[in-house]
């Protein structure tokens, strides 16, 4: 673990051993209905769509879209202290779903980052199991 | 209190049009709770041969909201309600189904249910002691070592056996380990299907909290269930048509032990007498009853609390194997919390065998003619329950 | 704290904190309703008989019955494992209400204890703030 890391950790779950297994090895791993022919986030062995077990991984490219972010300036949690302002988001992925993330190597300010700009996965190590997909310009 | 005019009003006006478990069921250390919802959800509505983009209405309780699972599940509700009695919950959600669906909330209600009691306890993940300090249990009970359901339902039952005698409760007691043992071994989803219990076995178990030996308690198994439900109208257009709702009632009169108010009565006093008066049926109109049998002294204290037999009666009620496969009584003829499946809140299980029992689909232990089920959910310490009167032509 | 004491520990609430003050000072105190004229079990300020405020404190006598009982084999807390067997209680107060409490100072078999038998409080120190009141034959 990084040295004092006191933020959240994800705790894998049946559902989910894979997909964080995938972030630690630098793949953003995606589920895909093949019913439906869609990716879909978070991972969950059933469709959310079409309620179907037919489900795979994929791989996703990393790529994405900000749908919305945020700047904080007052700490949520003690972890989050020394990072302060940061800049939760959300992002749109090429495959078309979108998950919560943070944005980094960005100037946390408005006029410095903007909806719809592109950007891509980056992997940060927080402990021996988990590393963390965040985002930067692309 | 509740007006019995109105209640008669919408008695039937709803059905139980779809009923499942989970795929995976017993022990599932690679599935996670919320799948085993959405799992056993699917599988209702399918039994109901209804689309889940149909479902308007959403229940569920036990460490998740309906905002998880519909989430997960992929579901927008009109309806929602997440009341968390305890294990009576998923009991008391047919009632909240039925008046939603008669006062036009919503029209197709679906209730899922999912625990993994057994991989928690071998993961040790299980969150036992996890007190809230505000509330009276971690002040009042917990200190003293009142921590969880063997050691308050125990206590119950040996105040149970000071005023009924200790020798005929702890006959009656064996007499419903055995006879739902008996019943789990017709029921091939059962945890104990393959294994019968003698009296001795019974007798020679371990002390778990005296006056409860081990084979007194419910198992602790993986599980989920679901159950659909619809207007009366539209029942009739599903794929296996409707089991009438055609009473229902539930309530509480406490949360931890020591302030129940008799220890040897519960809230069933009120829901049984309830839920017939609804249905418009005495308690012998009923062809079977499915009583949450978390313990075995839950079972007799229930029967009496119901209705079923007077204050002290259950140890003859339930004598000579009356509620085994052939008795007079058919009860819990899934084989029980006790020796079927008990992932944590068992409620929605018994719902499932009356629907099942009802409309004739279970094989080897089906009763003769079975027209008019009781299921019954009790929750917490003995503090909540919840009845339904279930028919079918 | 007495050394390695590691079972759940009250947390004193503003409506006990005089209760477990009395506690720790050898007393039980019980909530009284001035309207109904009844003591209740637990502390609350508002009576939960007639819902009125009009309520004050009383000392027990500390004389009891035992109302029901259970002898623990296994435990339901890893604090409670060296305790085993071990005797919970609810007892009746002589003012009236019940309480949860656990008997010693007896032989925990069926045939040691009695529903109705008459037990004293008496107090068990478990830190600097609080103690416990348990329950012995009186
Ligand atoms: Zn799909
Ligand atoms: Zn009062």
């Amino acid at each position: 673990m990084a040295d004092g890391y006191n933020k959240p950790i994800p705790i894998p779950q049946p559902e989910s051993d894979y997909y964080w297994e995938g972030a630690k090895a630098g793949e953003l791993r995606l589920r895909h209905c093949d019913d439906c022919n869609q990716a879909y986030f978070y991972p969950r062995n059933i469709c959310p769509e079409c309620g179907n077990n037919n489900t795979s991984w994929i791989v996703a490219s990393g790529k994405a879209k900000v749908h919305t972010f945020a700047i904080v300036h007052r700490p949520p949690h003690p972890g989050f202290m020394d990072d302060l302002p940061y800049v939760p988001a959300i992002v749109e992925l090429e495959e078309g779903p979108r998950m919560a993330t943070q944005l980094i190597n960005v100037t946390p300010e408005p006029e410095a980052i903007s909806i719809d700009m592109q950007v891509k996965v980056v992997f940060e190590s927080i402990t021996d199991e988990i590393s963390l997909p965040k985002f930067e310009p692309a | 209190m509740p007006v019995m005019d109105r209640l008669k009003a919408i008695s039937g006006s709803a059905a139980i049009v779809g009923v499942a478990e989970s795929d995976r069921f017993g022990r599932t250390p690679d599935r996670g709770p919320m799948e085993l919802h959405a799992e056993a959800g699917r599988n209702a509505l399918a039994d109901a041969g209804i689309d889940k983009s149909e479902v308007d209405g959403v229940f569920t309780s036990g460490g998740y909201s309906t905002y998880d699972i519909a989430e997960y599940m992929g579901i927008a509700p009109h309806f929602t309600d997440s009341t968390s009695v305890g294990g009576s919950s998923f009991v008391i959600h047919i009632a909240h189904a039925m008046a939603a669906i008669e006062a036009g909330y919503c029209e197709v209600a679906l209730i899922t249910y999912g625990q993994t009691g057994r991989s928690d306890r071998a993961r040790g993940a299980l969150n036992l002691y996890g007190v809230t300090p505000g509330l009276p249990n971690a002040q009042y009970e917990a200190p003293f070592g009142i921590i969880g359901p063997p050691i308050a339902y125990s206590m119950a039952a040996n105040r149970y056996m000071h005023q009924y005698g200790e020798d005929r409760t702890r006959e009656a007691m064996a007499n419903v380990a055995v006879s739902t043992r008996k019943w789990a071994n017709m029921n091939e989803k059962a945890h104990f299907y393959d294994t019968p219990m003698t009296f001795d076995e019974y007798h020679d178990s371990r002390w778990i909290s005296w006056p409860f030996h081990l084979l007194d308690c419910c198992l602790v198994t993986d599980g989920g269930a679901a159950v659909v439900i619809t207007s009366a109208e539209r029942a009739k257009s599903t794929r296996k048509g409707g089991v009438a709702i055609l009473g229902a009632a539930e309530g509480h009169d406490h949360a931890i032990l020591h302030q129940m108010p008799d220890l040897t009565r519960t809230w069933g006093r009120n829901t049984g007498p309830q839920a017939l008066e609804m249905a418009g049926v005495t308690h012998s109109d009923l062809d079977m009853a499915m009583i949450y049998d978390s313990f075995t002294y839950t079972v007799l204290v229930t029967l009496e609390s119901l209705g079923f037999c007077g204050p002290g009666e259950s140890p003859d009620f339930v004598a000579n194997q009356r509620t085994a496969p052939g008795g007079d009584f058919a009860l819990n003829t899934n084989g029980g919390g006790l020796s079927y499946a008990h992932p944590g809140s068992y409620g929605i299980f018994t719902v499932l065998e009356a629907v099942r029992q009802l409309r004739g689909e279970t094989g080897e232990r089906q009763l003769d003619d079975c027209k008019l089920a009781m299921a019954h959910g009790t929750g917490g310490l003995l503090s909540s329950t919840g009845t339904v009167v279930l028919g079918r032509e």
